[in-house]
């Protein structure tokens, strides 16, 4: 089981400032999975996903992508990242090309776009609906278009596995409704799925898995049951009663809901 | 006039190096502007300041040693603020502040320096450009152009994300410390001509004034460098016909340009928004969705 996991979290610690965030966390997300991060405001959802591309050293416990500890992990073209961000603008004007652009450099690394990178970037480009604003520049969107700009730019190098950090603050339910639509696509196309969400929303079909997070422990980990295990759309729910009486141990290995086909 | 200015031999040199500084400062000063750290080259500018000075010392090019202690300064600072997050900016001021004390000290106690000698460093001068600094700032130059042009997909992306960036798995270390090199060679490409103390001024203003009327990067890029390259041209002619100090004349002229653009900024944007009203807000989202 070990050898098909994407991604494996295994007794993670993490501490930012000198506060632990991280007090030995289980994740793992198994080829062709779409896994639920679940949690309240500072539960370490965030710090979790980081720690996965290795934006936060642990200091206990492992990471492994693909089956390679994440030091030796150079493939970075199979994994797409979207951060949670209000803005990726700079301090320079860049139209939504350019930024998406930059998501195909795990392709390309020093050298130069080739035709195939180009319409890839395209590609992303219209999966996220913004194919005519393509020359508009990313400081004259709205959060939500922002939010999917973000999104293109993780699938420009046509990733295996996505990893996504409330990929849906901010955006409205009918782009939801095509992000969700866009998401199934590459699920169907056999990509694998960490996503960090408030609320499962369109999202809750596509779904095999979710994980929830509670001051930096696992507290259930296992299917989407139908109701009150899940924080439905009032994220109050998410950290008391909702998930107390599912909790799992924190040391439970992931249950696997079996392959989205 | 044109050609009286181009058959002396040290205006032909300051004009090779007005055009070089015209093009190189922005070039490399867009990336620090993206990644909002506009003012690291005046903070180098201090810091070469001692360069200058131990130049005199050494009684060698003040150009190189200016250079090799710019981007000593300059590889510091990037450390500092990797390592030195809460008192990063105690230890910035110490740099800069201690770099502009050195170099004041160094030409003091050099035989052949003098005030007068920094001051030529300071503010830029013309007629002290030597055959010996233009071949440096030639060869300088070109390194910084073939930096910000050459990998400008990867430097875009680390300074636009740069937690992104090393998802991407673009050694995101080494091209920030490339930026930092880059910008240090360009500060003192540009030390001759405009001076230290203004050399930063050339590095954002160009970039500032074409963002006004641009919105891609690339745009941005090219309108800075033709911005840099005209107001550096014209400065350098008006320093020699109405015997003004260059360094101030260009960036007044930069400045100049920033002030015209950010008025014609207005007009146009209005123009382009009442093209793009008819477009909608999400047009393109309703055939993905059907296909899907
Ligand atoms: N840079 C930092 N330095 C110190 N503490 C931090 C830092 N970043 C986050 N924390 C702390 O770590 C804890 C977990 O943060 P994290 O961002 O992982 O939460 P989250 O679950 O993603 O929350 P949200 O739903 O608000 O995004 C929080 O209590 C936060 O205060
Ligand atoms: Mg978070």
């Amino acid at each position: 089981m070990h050898n098909d996991a994407v991604i494996s979290l295994s007794a993670a610690t993490a501490v930012l400032g000198s506060r632990p965030v991280l007090r030995g966390i289980d994740l793992a997300v198994q080829r062709g999975e779409v896994v639920a991060l679940l949690g309240a405001n500072g539960s370490g959802k965030s710090t979790a996903v980081r720690s996965v591309i290795g934006q936060v050293p642990l200091t206990g416990g492992s990471v492994e992508l693909f089956g390679t500890p994440l030091k030796r992990f150079k493939q970075w073209a199979r994994v797409g990242y979207v951060p949670q961000r209000t803005t990726a603008a700079g301090g320079v004007p860049a139209t939504i090309r350019e930024v998406v652009s930059s998501g195909r450099l795990s392709r390309t690394r020093l050298g130069l776009m080739s035709k195939t990178d180009k319409a890839a970037v395209e590609k992303a480009i219209a999966l996220v609906g913004l194919a005519d604003r393509a020359k508009d520049s990313v400081s004259a969107l709205s959060g939500g278009q922002h939010q999917r700009v973000l999104i293109a730019r993780a699938l420009a190098s046509e990733p295996e596995l996505l990893i996504m950090d409330e990929p849906m603050a901010g955006v409205d339910l009918a782009s939801q409704e095509i992000l969700a639509a866009t998401l199934r696509e590459q699920v169907a196309a056999g990509v694998s799925v960490l996503l960090v969400l408030h609320e499962l929303g369109p999202l809750e079909p596509l779904i095999d898995r979710t994980v929830v997070l509670r001051d930096g422990l696992v507290t259930y980990d296992g299917p989407v049951t139908a109701g009150e295990a899940l924080p439905g759309h009032d994220p109050h729910h998410l950290t008391k009663e909702d998930c107390h009486p599912h909790a799992a141990p924190a040391a439970a290995s992931p249950v696997p809901t079996g392959l989205l086909t | 006039m044109l050609t009286d200015i181009l058959s002396t031999a040290f205006m032909q040199r300051a004009l090779i190096a007005a055009v070089l500084v015209g093009i190189t400062a922005p070039a490399i000063g867009i990336y620090l502007v993206q990644r909002r750290q506009s003012l690291m080259g005046d903070g180098i500018g201090h810091v070469a300041m001692t360069g200058v000075g131990l130049g005199f010392l050494m009684q060698t090019s003040p150009v190189w040693t200016a250079t090799v202690v710019a981007i000593a300064g300059a590889v510091i600072m990037e450390l500092i603020r990797w390592y030195g997050k809460t008192r990063g900016d105690i230890a910035l001021a110490m740099l800069f502040y201690g770099g502009m004390a050195g170099g004041v000290l160094l030409i003091n106690l050099a035989p052949t320096g003098s005030n007068a000698n920094l001051s030529s460093y300071l503010f830029g001068s013309l007629s002290t450009v030597s055959q010996e600094d233009v071949t440096a700032i030639v060869l300088l130059a070109a390194f910084v152009v073939a930096v910000t042009i050459g990998l400008r997909r990867q430097l875009f992306a680390v300074s636009q994300d740069e937690e992104f960036a090393r998802v991407t798995g673009l050694p995101v270390r080494a091209l920030n410390l490339l930026v930092a090199v880059t910008a240090a060679v360009t500060v003192t490409v540009a030390m001759r001509v405009v001076g230290l103390l203004l050399v930063s001024a050339l590095m954002v203003v160009p970039v500032a004034a074409a963002q006004q009327i641009s919105r891609s990067f690339t745009v941005t890029f090219v309108l800075a460098v033709a911005v840099g390259t005209v107001v550096t041209l014209a400065g350098t002619v008006a320093s020699y016909q109405y015997d003004v100090p260059p360094g101030a004349t260009i960036v007044l002229l930069a400045i100049a340009v920033f002030v015209a653009l950010t008025l014609l900024a207005t007009p146009l944007a209005r123009r382009r928004a009442r093209a793009g009203h008819s477009k909608g807000q999400d047009n393109a989202v309703a055939p993905v969705a059907a296909k899907v």
